[in-house]
């Protein structure tokens, strides 16, 4: 019988397997940021262990920093930074630091650098981790023991898990994005729908996205309960990697494309699950609630709890988020809006919120947040802050920023947001906060109105 | 890490599906550097409430959380676990769980326990009729029992026998050092570097 993808990319890298025991998995990259690492570290010192692979390894700060120019002000937050460096210093890391031209979300920046290739396996004790997916690679998100583990061992024990396939047919139709396709998706199947499983995006619409959409696709496959998102690669993958930093070169280039092109689910593979999506039907999405199941298309009303699969949650999350059943969402009024995040930070992200703003003057708060500095550079190149500036958006510094309520960038209790972000989560955003799921060009076009708006309709 | 054979203590239910774990420990906790004192922040936004149920005097001490499904949704943040065992916490009973929770109570000897939703209703309701009632969750009899019931769980032999154990996981995987050079000595040559 064939194999899937990821059951290839796992069989490649297991190091030991024995009876009644979980697979010991080897790592090619892992991803390290300031909150779930300083534990890690100590762990190791006290044990006086050493990280195995510093040259498999790479930091950067993008959590807990601000996204204006000067110190942290937070002391707490500032030693969890300096924890990192002092880290990085001693066990021999490599570490982009704030303000360095290669610091970013840690998402964004393995796959700008091109250490993020086809085959890998990839771990950051961060859930987003499977964002890496849309190169073909195995990534998944790990807690801080595990952190410790890949530190001194490059390795992992792991079950296998299971396969998904959701097949999207046909195409997305004009104005709909990669961050519609995947909040649709994780309406349809559930926070819990992927547990346990792998998912494989496939089928026509998965094909014709560009990387940047692939990233926002597998990125969210943790808010559908998913270990990890993988897309084949192809040719659209090999041409974003090609002449990148780390990426191979000369023959070596050669050998890993040829390589790649294995690295695709068998004709007779069989998945543990299937499940299909038709990309012509959909629609601008958003949710409405306090997770990331709880949406709709934009053209919806605020749904009646009883209509939903969990009546109870709907009935809290409504609460939580002010609304009432059976208002249009597209009457709901935002007070912030944020384009960012590792979903939605990248340069065509930018450019889709630009394109709508362009010529125009937002209403609301708008906080505009490249993934990387160098995102930030690349859309300053191409002008974007002018844009931005011009129609009265703050263009800041790269990190986290509003995607977690844990830098200075946080939404005051009781005010709404919509957000380019994963989670809509109670608070997630700041204490009372309350969170819109969308697209940048959602976004924007919201940020022009003041209320939850689709560029169609401006 | 902690090792887990059997605990007996009160249940506390918290009829909520889908708590995230930022609900469990908000991000402005996850700033410490160290592995202490996250018990304060754990739910910290719902705790505010007087009517939550861990402000309820009568479940205080208890140390079985009693949850609705897809407990530990979320963030891989592994500070969910460190908060609720610094709040007394030793094992929690859900009908699904996320799977990085899951793994990182595993890896702490916080026992994570999936029953079906049917029995964990019961052994809610059992809580709120009585809440000192006594629950007993036995990893060595994959069970666990309050009243006359007795509900079986599943878990597989090897994680098991960790936490029956307490053993570490790095010192198990520095056994097989020699298989992980030998295998390191395979990559292929293309590979990434981050120097
Ligand atoms: S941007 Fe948001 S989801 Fe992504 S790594 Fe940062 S906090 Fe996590």
């Amino acid at each position: 019988m064939g194999r899937t993808l990821a059951e290839k990319v796992w069989e490649q890298h297991v190091v030991r397997r024995a009876d009644g025991e979980p697979d010991l998995l080897y790592i090619d990259l892992h991803l390290v940021h300031e909150v779930t690492s300083p534990q890690a570290f100590d762990g190791l010192r006290m044990a006086g262990r050493k990280v195995r692979r510093p040259d498999l390894t790479i930091a950067t700060e993008d959590h807990n920093v601000p996204t204006v120019l000067g110190p942290i002000a937070d002391p707490v937050s500032k030693a969890q930074v300096e924890t990192l460096r002092k880290n990085a210093a001693e066990f021999g890391v490599r570490l982009h630091p704030m303000g360095d031209a290669g610091q970013g979300v840690v998402h964004i920046i393995g796959p700008q650098f091109g250490l993020t290739q086809p085959g890998m396996t990839i771990v950051c004790g961060d859930s987003h981790t499977s964002t890496h997916g849309a190169f073909g690679a195995l990534a998944f998100g790990i807690g801080t023991s595990e952190v410790e583990h890949v530190l001194a061992t490059q390795t992992l024990p792991a079950y296998r898990p299971k396969t998904m396939a959701i097949e999207v047919s046909g195409e997305l139709p004009y104005g709909v994005t990669a961050k519609d396709l995947i909040l649709a998706v994780i309406a349809k199947i559930g926070t819990g729908g992927g547990q346990g499983h792998v998912v494989e995006y496939r089928g026509a619409a998965v094909r014709a996205l560009s990387m940047e959409g692939r990233m926002t696709v597998c990125n969210m496959s943790i808010e559908a309960g998913a270990r990890a998102g993988m897309i084949a690669p192809d040719e659209t993958t090999f041409a974003y990697l090609q002449g990148r930093p780390h990426a191979p070169s000369g023959a070596d280039w050669d050998a890993a494309v040829e390589y790649w092109r294995s690295l695709r689910t068998d004709d007779d593979a069989v998945f543990d699950t299937v499940v299909e999506i038709d990309a012509s039907a959909l629609t601008p999405f958003v949710t409405w609630g306090t997770n990331p199941g709880q949406g709709a298309p934009l053209d919806a009303v605020v749904p009646e709890p009883d209509d939903t699969p969990d009546p109870a949650a709907a009935r809290r999350a409504l609460e939580y988020m002010g609304l009432r059943a059976g208002t249009p969402l597209r009457e709901v009024e935002v007070d912030t809006v944020f384009v960012g995040s590792c979903t939605n930070g990248r340069l065509e992200d930018l450019r889709a919120a630009a394109e709508v703003l362009r010529g125009r003057t937002v209403r609301t708060r708008t906080l505009i947040v490249p993934g990387s500095m160098q995102v930030r550079a690349e859309a300053e190149a191409e002008g974007l802050h002018e844009v931005f500036q011009a129609a009265g958006a703050e263009w800041r510094q790269a990190g986290c920023s509003m995607c977690l309520g844990m830098n200075p960038d946080t939404l005051a209790p009781g005010e709404r947001s919509a957000s380019t972000s994963n989670r809509n989560f109670e608070g997630r955003q700041g204490k009372g906060g309350r969170t819109h799921l969308v697209s940048p060009a959602v976004a924007a076009a919201t940020a022009v109105t003041g209320r939850l708006t689709a560029p169609a309709d401006l | 890490m902690d090792a887990f054979t059997t605990h007996t203590g009160r249940a506390v239910p918290l009829r909520r599906s889908n708590v995230d774990t930022d609900q469990i420990i908000p991000a402005v906790w996850l700033k410490q550097v160290s592995r202490t004192g996250f018990e304060k922040g754990l739910f910290a936004a719902w705790r505010e409430d007087p009517s939550f149920v861990l402000n309820d005097p009568a479940y205080a001490g208890a140390s079985v959380l009693v949850a609705g499904p897809d407990f530990g949704t979320g963030s891989s943040r592994e500070h969910a676990v460190w908060a609720l065992q610094q709040y007394g916490f030793r094992a929690v009973i859900a009908a699904r769980f996320g799977d990085i929770f899951r793994n990182n109570a595993t890896k702490m000897g916080l026992l994570p326990v999936v029953l079906p939703a049917a029995t964990v209703e019961a052994l809610q309701a059992a809580a709120e009729a009585d809440p000192a009632t006594e629950v007993t969750v036995d990893l060595q009899a994959r069970q666990v029992r309050w009243g006359s019931e007795t509900a079986g769980f599943e878990i597989d032999d090897y994680t098991r026998w960790r936490l029956l154990e307490g053993l570490d996981d790095i010192g198990l995987t520095l056994r097989h050092a020699e298989e992980v050079a030998a295998y390191e000595g395979g990559r292929q040559r293309w590979l990434p570097t981050t120097v």
